[in-house]
């Protein structure tokens, strides 16, 4: 077995309890002492604060970054500002996924990508791949980073108390460069939790300091370490697409209910001729969130049944730890995927309702 | 730390059973209900229904995972706690009280020397964790 990969805060982790589990070839914690209902209740009513160190930052730079970007990418960077980031995918030329990445400016000849942990070498090796034709570099910075997510309704105040530019203006999906506890960082109004919140990227040589730091800050406001399992069961609750589980190379934009980031009129993109096809043809299935009527959970890889027959299968599914409800997401034949619409799912032998209902399951009030 | 009082028996499976005359009240450990997380949802046989000793009587299911219920001896279903359907939150809050699964009316009590005495199960935790 090979070595599994650490972030610089794995014995931060340990102290608090943390339970490690292997996730994608990296040691991180699964929970920390509270547990995952606990955690997952704290970013809802107050803040929770994530290593999400093992995810990876690929940067682009140089004149025709843009362009780069544009070809490998299905949501329109041509619309970004300075300190402005969008939600985007990287696609094959089937329309499916290689990944789903944010994609930051930090000026129009730099940009700075937020990818998948699993996914950070294939990512790059796509990229570079695709490369050659750009005036453009492309490196894979992941080890100069710690990436922390301080999730939450105070994790606005939390955060503030230690950085040194003014937070509340930020708004969702922007970001500016500051210092938090005098560590230079990029502070994005980002998150995958369904909350208002911050992802900041720094030193790694710094983490354990700024960690404690956040910590300190935060324990008279409610905060909490968080593990992997609540990050799964809060982005589960605001809908957001888990890579592997809810998109993955077999699965297109569209299919994926993520047409709002595929931008078919900004140009040609790797993908584009496949999903504009799908599009004008339609889907013959889509991802659809349910909720399970019966007593149980269907979780993921359960085989879904329409009338008797299966027609699908849970990509996600999970106790909503706020919702008090069992949910999930899968994909079912077009013709099914109204709201109302009943199926089963068979969890080990037994067959438990479930119906299509709106989603997000989870929308914070502003 | 996990407890493990004296007045039960316990399973490899990390069931216990609470005996009084011939019948008896069923559970998990505290360190079963510990390694599954915060508990969601138990599934829970109908009273009347038979199990031969180490049959499949249940599921419980927390967050992150599931895990089978075992019955430490054969018997009869007689009484399931219904608290659970609301409160299945029980078996970690108090696994070895509020959060009993089923009573069973048993059918050979002389399996109960077979199982694991709390120090005996004791050890055996101890081993698994350092495996």
């Amino acid at each position: 077995m090979s070595q599994l990969k650490k972030t610089a805060l794995n014995e931060a982790h340990r102290k608090l309890g943390g339970r490690m589990i292997d996730f994608g070839g990296w040691d991180m914690p699964v929970q920390y002492a509270a547990g995952t209902v606990e955690e997952h209740l704290a970013v809802r009513a107050a803040a929770g604060i994530f290593d999400v160190s093992h995810m990876g930052e690929i940067e682009v730079r140089g004149p025709q970054s843009l362009d780069l970007i544009q070809h490998l990418t299905t949501n329109d960077a041509g619309k970004l500002s300075d300190g402005q980031a969008q939600y985007s995918g990287l696609t094959y030329p089937e329309g499916t996924f290689v990944d789903d990445i944010l994609v930051h400016r930090f000026a129009p000849d730099h940009y700075f990508l937020c990818v998948n942990a699993s996914n950070t070498d294939k990512d790059f090796d796509w990229i570079r791949s695709h490369a050659s034709g750009f005036d453009a570099e492309v490196k894979n910075v992941s080890a100069n980073y710690t990436q922390l997510a301080i999730q939450g309704p105070k994790a606005l105040e939390i955060l503030q108390s230690l950085a040194d530019v003014d937070l509340a203006p930020i708004k969702y999906y922007w970001f500016t460069r500051g210092n938090v506890d005098g560590v230079p960082a990029i502070i994005a109004r980002t998150g995958y939790t369904g909350e208002d919140g911050f992802e900041i990227y720094f030193d790694p040589n710094e983490s354990e300091r700024v960690w404690n730091k956040i910590m300190e800050s935060g324990k008279s406001r409610g905060i909490l370490p968080c593990g992997l399992a609540a990050r799964n069961t809060l982005r589960l609750e605001a809908k957001m697409a888990l890579y592997g589980n809810d998109i993955d190379d077999t699965t297109t934009a569209l299919e994926a209910d993520l047409g709002w980031i595929c931008k078919l009129n900004k140009g040609d993109f790797i993908g584009r001729d496949r999903l504009a096809e799908q599009k004008e043809k339609g889907l013959t299935r889509k991802l659809i969130g349910f909720e399970v009527t019966d007593k149980g959970i269907a979780r993921d890889h359960y085989p879904i049944f329409i009338n008797g027959k299966e027609a699908g299968v849970v990509t996600s599914g999970s106790h909503a730890p706020y919702l008090k409800k069992s949910i999930g997401l899968g994909y079912l034949p077009i013709e099914h995927t109204g709201v109302g619409t009943d199926f089963e799912v068979d969890v080990r032998g037994r067959r438990l309702a479930a119906r299509v209902v709106q989603t997000p399951f989870y929308k914070r009030t502003k | 730390m996990a407890a493990y009082p004296d007045d039960l028996h316990y399973t490899k499976d990390h069931e216990w059973i609470r005996v009084s005359g011939d019948t008896g009240a069923i559970g998990i450990t505290d360190f079963a209900q510990e390694q599954l997380g915060d508990v969601v949802h138990v599934q829970l046989p109908h009273v009347g229904e038979k199990f031969d000793a180490h049959a499949t009587f249940g599921e419980v299911e927390s967050v992150k995972t599931f895990s089978e219920l075992y019955t430490p001896v054969s018997g009869e279903v007689i009484e399931i706690n219904e608290a659970l359907a609301d409160a299945p939150e029980l078996v970690n809050t108090s696994p070895y009280g509020d959060g009993w699964m089923v009573k069973i009316k048993l059918s050979d009590p002389g399996q109960v020397d077979s199982l694991l005495s709390a120090s005996e199960y004791e050890d055996f935790v101890e081993s698994q964790k350092e495996e």
